[in-house]
């Protein structure tokens, strides 16, 4: 039927890998944020409640954990096994903040074992909390090393390559290369705000499910605030992150925008199709706002898709992606912003149903904006796998069976993301917080 | 010494490392199973809970480490194993995806499953014989190099008697070393049934261990001589690997000195391990990549070797305080807390 063809194979699979990392991954970075937020307050307001939302939130974090780690441990080792050609280079001019990498890893799975382990072992609380620290410092630090790998894919820095010998390489100037200002904030940021619209939404879900406990209104209360600021501040970082394109990838941005020719004073293009001809049609435009993205301006000029051989165009439908991750990004704003604003108003009830079932649905969108950004970063990439050095068909492995590979991979998991709902729900279902609390004695 | 045998010096420490703790873990899935089997599980599965599950991810990132190692100093080399392991590397992975998930799940999923039991006694066999496999291959023969175009043999592997004994010692010293552990942290506990369980098991599998070891000195001579020549001018080393080993199994026959025991296992091994090691060397794969041609360039040499010494800096006392709050502190070991 089709020919086969180790690229288009190798692509598949690390885009399925990744695509599942990052799930686990991004709640990995964001969690110990709010655990360490609501163990704080716990022992600030003496309030056992957060104490409890602490404990059983990481509970359910060591699980997440899991599975981050064997299906990080699967990409690590795929990068090498699908792209042999680009992880020699890679090896050669980025290969410190991998290694890095692994130390912040191995620094959070120490702190994260002893943390679990010890809640009750110390007198004093306060030394419990402070053994979080390392774990979300670890977790951030993992996401920021491997961001700027991803950054340097985007934006390589820090090396000559002269008839395909590598000189004059600066590890440190890799690093630190342009792109990974925007994209290490825009990440952790992203983090934060989906790891609190997820438990926000579990929290929505259980007072809609009539369990009226003052427990899940604190925990509604505490992770809607996180969600409300990080909203904000992924919002305004991502209009960073347009402007960083529009410097030194604005071929991606011309994507995202169909933005074929280069002019001043453009417009911003919401949905819509392409016609045969590039013609956009049925979209909406905002005058001006892509200028505005682009460099702050409303009259500043914008590079088009005609500077580019046709041949280097990343994909078009990277457009819809970014789309869906702004549209979900404004979504997520405004509804955090209306529950914080009821809730100061005090007369109006932010527990009304229809913000409720709104909050409920904000976790699965904050997770779909993840892996829609993702796929827009990494598609809009495209043809290049190291921009302007090597194209992803030179990085790829030769070999045969990757093919069989990916179903493999695929079964793989399916098995791990059964097992991890199932065990999931188990823990909580068989152990209610009603019950919980009766049995730890706080009522 | 030069970059190249330092890189290589650090990442074979690290290999060493999780020789010792990864076999821990996968012999201990094995007993667990087995004992579940014969009907005396408890005993096995107190010491799983109580030691391994707290350990298991720093278990994995000795694994992580060295590989990340691998390619950052000898970035030729991802190209020649990638390319040539892409089946057993993925099997192994699969391997691993699914035996790290069995602590968390079976951890907190109340309900015993007996097929996450098998699953996790399965792969703790399964696993050391796969990542043997990259052994095996690093003495030669079994890859065809044609200019770009790297493909694994599998017909000779499968066939070769030497990888078929490599194969048998990993899984034999994975037991051994973990039963060694075993007793020795049972003893600690004060877990009088475990210990005599475990302790039988430590004898049982010694043997087996020294007569595998010396089935894949045989099958080197055969196999790669050159290698084996080289072995024997270190064959001190080995003859010290004896010693350690006489030292830790008369001390578990006698019951006593087993924390002393368990070291001289380590050492045993250590010994053996750098001896392979240090023999192996200039080549990591014979008889196409060394470890001055495949080499990394000096600036990443040393921003490696400056981010190791950094990170040892944080990650030694922080492995102290993991190993004293739950190897170290008795009240723990035995379970009061
Ligand atoms: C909850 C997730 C989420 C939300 C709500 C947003 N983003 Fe985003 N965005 C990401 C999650 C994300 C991401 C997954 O973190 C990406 C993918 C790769 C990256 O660096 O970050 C990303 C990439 C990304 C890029 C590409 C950066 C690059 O290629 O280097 C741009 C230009 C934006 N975003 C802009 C925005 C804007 C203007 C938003 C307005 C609300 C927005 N994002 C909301
Ligand atoms: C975690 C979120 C990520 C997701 C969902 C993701 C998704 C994808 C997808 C879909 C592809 C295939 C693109 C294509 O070939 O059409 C891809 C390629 C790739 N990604 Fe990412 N990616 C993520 C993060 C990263 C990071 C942080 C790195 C850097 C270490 C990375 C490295 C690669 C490499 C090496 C390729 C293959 C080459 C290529 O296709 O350009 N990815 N990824
Ligand atoms: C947006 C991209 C990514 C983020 C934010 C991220 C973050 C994380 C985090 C926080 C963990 C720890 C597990 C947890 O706490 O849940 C983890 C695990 C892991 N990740 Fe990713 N990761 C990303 C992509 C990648 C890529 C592209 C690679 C491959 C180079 C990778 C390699 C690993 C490895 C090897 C582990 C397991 C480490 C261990 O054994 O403990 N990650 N990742």
């Amino acid at each position: 039927m089709f020919e086969y063809d180790p690229v288009l194979y190798s692509r598949i699979l690390t885009g399925l890998t990744l695509a599942f990392h990052t799930i686990f991954s991004t709640l990995g970075v964001g969690v110990p944020l709010l655990i360490a937020l609501a163990e704080w307050i716990g022992i600030r307001r003496n309030d056992e409640h957060y104490h409890l939302l602490a404990r059983r939130w990481a509970r359910g974090y060591i699980i997440t954990v899991a599975v981050g780690v064997v299906t990080g441990t699967a990409i690590a080792l795929q990068l090498s096994l699908l792209w042999p050609n680009f992880m020699q280079v890679a090896g050669q001019t980025i290969s410190l903040p991998l290694f890095l990498e692994t130390f912040a890893f191995f620094f959070e799975a120490i702190f994260l074992g002893i943390y679990l382990y010890t809640w009750d072992r110390f007198k004093n609380k306060m030394i419990h909390l402070l053994l979080l620290i390392p774990v979300a410092l670890g977790a951030t630090m993992s996401g920021f090393f491997i961001t700027t790998v991803n950054g340097f894919m985007n934006a390589p820095l820090g090396f000559n390559l002269e008839n395909g010998v590598l000189t004059g390489i600066n590890p440190i100037m890799a690093m630190f290369n342009p792109a990974t200002p925007t994209k290490m904030a825009h990440v952790l940021s992203s983090a934060y705000l989906t790891s609190a619209c997820v438990l926000a939404a579990i929290a929505a879900f259980m007072i809609l499910r009539g369990r009226n406990h003052v427990y899940h209104k604190k925990a509604l209360h505490l992770s809607m605030v996180v969600a409300f600021v990080c909203a904000i501040s992924t919002a305004l970082i991502g209009d960073l992150s347009g402007k960083y394109l529009a410097k030194y990838q604005p071929e991606k941005l011309a994507a995202a925008e169909w933005h074929f020719e280069t002019v001043e004073e453009a417009s911003l293009i919401l949905g819509g199709i392409l016609d045969e001809n590039n013609e956009v049609k049925y979209a909406l435009e905002i005058p001006y706002a892509l200028s505005i993205l682009a460099h702050g301006t409303p009259g500043s000029e914008v590079i088009g898709l005609e500077e580019f051989p046709e041949e280097q165009w990343p994909p078009l439908v990277v457009h819809y992606l970014f789309d869906l991750m702004v549209a979900i990004g404004m979504f997520l704003a405004f509804i955090s912003f209306i529950y914080v604003f009821m809730k100061w108003r005090k007369k109006s009830n932010e527990l009304n149903k229809p913000l409720l079932w709104l909050i409920v649905s904000s976790g699965p969108l904050a997770m779909l904006a993840i892996e829609a950004g993702w796929f827009f970063t990494e598609e809009g990439r495209q043809p290049w796998i190291l921009r302007g050095y090597m194209t992803t068909a030179e990085g790829a492995t030769t070999s045969g069976y990757v093919d069989v590979m990916l179903y493999l991979f695929i079964v793989l998991y399916v098995i791990l993301a059964v097992s991890a709902v199932t065990v999931l729900r188990r823990t909580f279902k068989e152990n209610p917080v009603e019950r919980e609390l009766e049995k730890r004695g706080i009522e | 010494m030069n970059y190249e045998l330092l890189g290589i010096t650090v990442l074979w420490t690290f290999l060493y490392g999780y020789l010792i703790v990864a076999s821990i873990d996968f012999g201990a899935g094995f007993f667990n199973y087995y004992t579940t089997l014969t009907g005396r599980g408890q005993i096995v599965k107190k010491v799983i809970n109580r030691y391994l599950s707290p350990v298991w991810e720093v278990t994995n990132v000795f694994l992580i480490f060295f590989y990340v190692g691998l390619v950052g100093f000898f970035p030729s080399l991802a190209f020649y194993y990638g390319t040539a392991l892409l089946v057993p590397g993925s099997i192994a992975i699969v391997l691993i995806a699914l035996r790290g998930s069995y602590y968390a799940f079976h951890h907190y999923g109340h309900k015993e499953s007996s097929w996450y039991q098998l699953l996790y006694g399965a792969t703790g066999l399964l696993i050391p014989a796969s990542l043997s496999v990259v052994l095996t291959i690093s003495e030669g023969g079994y890859m065809t190099v044609n200019g770009d175009s790297v493909s694994l043999n599998y017909s000779e592997l499968f066939t070769s008697f030497y990888a078929w004994a490599v194969v048998l010692l990993a899984i034999v010293s994975v037991l051994y070393i973990s039963a060694c552990f075993l007793t020795f942290y049972s003893h600690k506990a004060k877990d009088k049934g475990a210990f005599d369980l475990l302790r039988g098991y430590a004898l049982f599998w010694s043997a087996p261990t020294i007569l595998a070891s010396f089935l894949v000195f045989l099958a080197m001579s055969r196999h790669n001589p050159d290698h084996f020549n080289r072995m024997m001018d270190v064959s001190w080393l080995f003859a010290l690997s004896f010693l350690f080993f006489l030292g830790a199994v008369y001390f578990i026959w006698k019951k006593k000195n087993l924390g002393l025991s368990f070291i001289l296992v380590m050492l045993q091994f250590a010994t053996a391990f750098f001896g392979y090691g240090a023999s192996h060397l200039p080549y990591v794969l014979y008889p196409y990549v060394t470890i001055y041609d495949s080499f990394t360039n000096e600036t990443m040499a040393i921003a490696l070797v400056l981010a190791f010494i950094a990170g040892l800096l944080l990650l030694v006392p922080s492995l102290y305080l993991l190993l004293r709050l739950f190897l170290f502190d008795n009240e723990y070991v035995e379970g009061k807390r």
